[in-house]
């Protein structure tokens, strides 16, 4: 070892030795072995797609219904959700069914069961289109979410869809759920 | 005279020739085979042996990788979506042909919304981040580095045994009814370790966890359960993580539902809520019958079935028998398991296969003297929290079924059934699923 690499080495393990001694080591076994490397939330911004209930981390942009019917033909989103989101293999984002009166088999839809506007969003931008999830802008996402809650007649006609208007829209089934253990949350 | 081993009818347990456990303890079984098998016995005498072929020769030469017998190969699981057509796919774990407590790793049931991706770990990351002091990122090879745990545990899903909301019995094998929970042996790093390292505010109650595969799964996870005992998984019965189970990295919620279980988990966000994602605001928010529906269900109840005998299988002939079966409770360890086989009237216990572990398999055994009649089988299992798994019509009450049989056993009527499964036996021997 040259005197150079006998230096690095003594500073590493001094930098290694104040990193421990200021973490917490809660279990005794002193796994807060700090081998995790810190990394900026601007550098973690490409991969962070979570949107919460309340709006919070919806992306900037805009899209209305009008586009968004034209997006659901050209991104081929008919080929599992049928003509105009109404059927198809993969199920309608389109329909009006009821819930009440079928029992366990009533067929959830987005508009008779699903709680969060946010959530129509969330989905189809981290795994919509099928063949291609994450390949549509933000403005893509806004208007083909702004096509599915007015075409199930959640928005009136011609509502823009953005950050600020997509949490705000209310959700016929908020309130029709139970929450099965509540202790464990 | 009575002998040691000899059967009495003290040793009936319960209707229908259930046998007490502890001839299973004393090796009085043999005598209980032998007591109804007298004739069968004396009847046809053996042949004289003779030295088989394949014990003459030099066998085949061993390989890198193991390989089991070809005797064997219709040991495999049953695909829902075998060329990958642009929908879900389901494997399911053939238990009726599997024994003990652990699923190999090639028959572990599997969930893959959109394919097995393929991932480089030299190139995966974990980044943790959201309300903490210090976001950090973790290549696989730090990771690795970690004081590691290592604890038995299934997986199941949310939907398994969802044909059994049917309001009719349904002629399907275990495989296909109850084939979506499986029982491994996995290593890797507790959460908790990692998450003391990016100091997580006290205001922040979930988080999101996402995984690298192309549908970009994510779930919301309480902190409750991140810091209890959350594993982040890098083995799977001693080797790495099947690609189908999550390589190079799962989460492990031991006890939850298989869907929260994230595979491939690149990205874990530390939030004040939970985020109403696709699969907890829709397909795992069991509907009830009033149109009211549960959310944040997460716990895999207590529950067990018979696998042996079970649904496909043939009695012979009358006479000596093991039931056997799987219990589990995402709740806790299994602490007792009953089983009737006159379809409810009487219960016996079974003897429980130990040292039991928490939210792991546990198989039990009973001794049963068939005797040629008409028989309903079923098990009922209890946890040490005093969770009894729920008889049918206590389920169904709660719960619903559905208005039309099911005819498709594969598919989701409703999520997490854990009532009992009753397998009805005919005069013949032949085995049908009903409901007792």
């Amino acid at each position: 070892m040259s005197m150079l690499e006998k230096i690095s080495f003594a500073a590493c393990v001094a930098v290694a030795l104040s990193t421990s001694a200021m973490a917490d080591d809660k279990n005794g076994l002193g796994t807060n072995v700090g081998l995790g490397q810190p990394i900026t939330e601007s550098d973690i911004k490409p991969w962070d797609i979570t949107i919460l209930p309340d709006g919070t981390n919806l992306p900037p942009g805009s899209g209305t219904a009008v586009v968004g019917a034209k997006l659901f033909l050209e991104k081929g989103c008919n080929a599992c959700h049928g003509e105009g989101g109404t059927g198809g293999s993969n199920g309608a984002v389109i329909t009006d069914i009821p819930l009440a009166g079928r029992g366990i088999e009533a067929t959830k839809t987005i508009k008779n069961f699903w709680g969060s506007s946010t959530t129509v969003f969330d989905f189809i931008r981290r795994a919509m289109p099928w063949p291609a999830p994450r390949t549509l802008t933000d403005d893509e996402v806004y208007a083909l979410t702004a096509f599915i809650l007015e075409g199930n007649k959640l928005i009136p006609p011609g509502t823009v869809m953005d950050a600020k208007s997509l949490p705000q829209v209310k959700m016929p089934n908020k309130d029709g759920f139970i929450i099965k253990f509540p202790d464990r949350i | 005279m009575t002998k040691k081993n000899d059967i009495t009818a003290l040793d009936e347990v319960a209707g229908n020739g259930l046998l007490s456990r502890r001839l299973l303890l004393r090796g009085g079984v043999a005598m209980a085979g032998a007591a109804s098998t007298l004739v069968a016995t004396q009847g046809a005498s053996a042949e004289p042996l003779k030295e088989p072929e394949w014990s003459r020769y030099q066998g085949t030469t061993v390989e890198p990788m193991g390989r089991r017998s070809k005797n064997e190969k219709d040991t495999t699981r049953i695909l829902t979506n075998p060329k990958g057509e642009p929908r879900t796919q389901h494997a399911r774990t053939p238990h009726h042909l599997l024994n003990g407590q652990i699923t190999p790793n090639h028959l572990h049931f599997t969930i893959l919304h959109n394919g097995i991706p393929d991932i480089d770990p030299e190139q995966h990351k974990l980044v943790i981040h959201g309300m903490v002091k210090q976001p950090i990122v973790l290549s696989m090879d730090r990771l690795m580095r970690y004081p590691m745990v290592t604890r038995q545990t299934f997986i199941e899903c949310g939907g398994n045994s969802a044909a059994l909301f049917s309001n009719e019995p349904v002629q399907a094998n275990l495989q296909s009814l109850h084939g979506l929970v499986s029982n491994a042996e996995w290593t890797g790093v507790p959460l908790s370790a990692v998450l003391d390292e990016v100091g997580i505010d006290p205001k922040a109650k979930w988080m999101l966890v996402e995984g690298a595969d192309t549908a970009a799964i994510t779930r919301s996870v309480p902190l409750k359960k991140a810091l209890d005992d959350a594993i982040l998984v890098l083995f799977q019965n001693g080797e790495r993580l099947m690609a189908e189970q999550g390589y190079p990295v799962r989460l492990l919620l031991p006890g939850w539902e298989g869907n929260m279980n994230i595979k491939y988990v690149r990205r874990i966000k530390i939030v004040d809520q939970p985020a109403l994602t696709y699969y907890e605001a829709r397909n795992y928010s069991p509907l009830l019958p009033d149109a009211k529906a549960y959310r944040f269900f997460f716990v895999n109840e207590v529950k067990s079935f018979i696998t042996h005998p079970s649904f496909g299988m043939k009695l012979n002939e009358p006479g000596y028998y093991e039931i056997s079966g799987i219990a589990y409770s995402g709740a806790g360890r299994i602490e007792r398991v009953q089983v009737t086989a006159d379809g409810g009237k009487t219960w016996a216990d079974a003897a429980v296969q130990g040292p039991t572990m928490h939210k792991a398999f546990t198989r039990f055994h009973i001794p049963w003297r068939w005797d040629g009649k008409p028989a309903v089988l079923s098990s009922r299992a209890v946890d040490d929290g005093g969770n009894i798994q729920p008889l049918r019509d206590d389920f169904v009450r709660e719960r619903g079924v559905t208005q039309k049989p099911v005819t498709n056993p594969f598919g989701f009527p409703n999520q997490h059934y854990n009532s009992l499964t009753s397998w009805g036996i005919n005069a013949k021997g032949e085995i049908s699923h009903v409901y007792a």
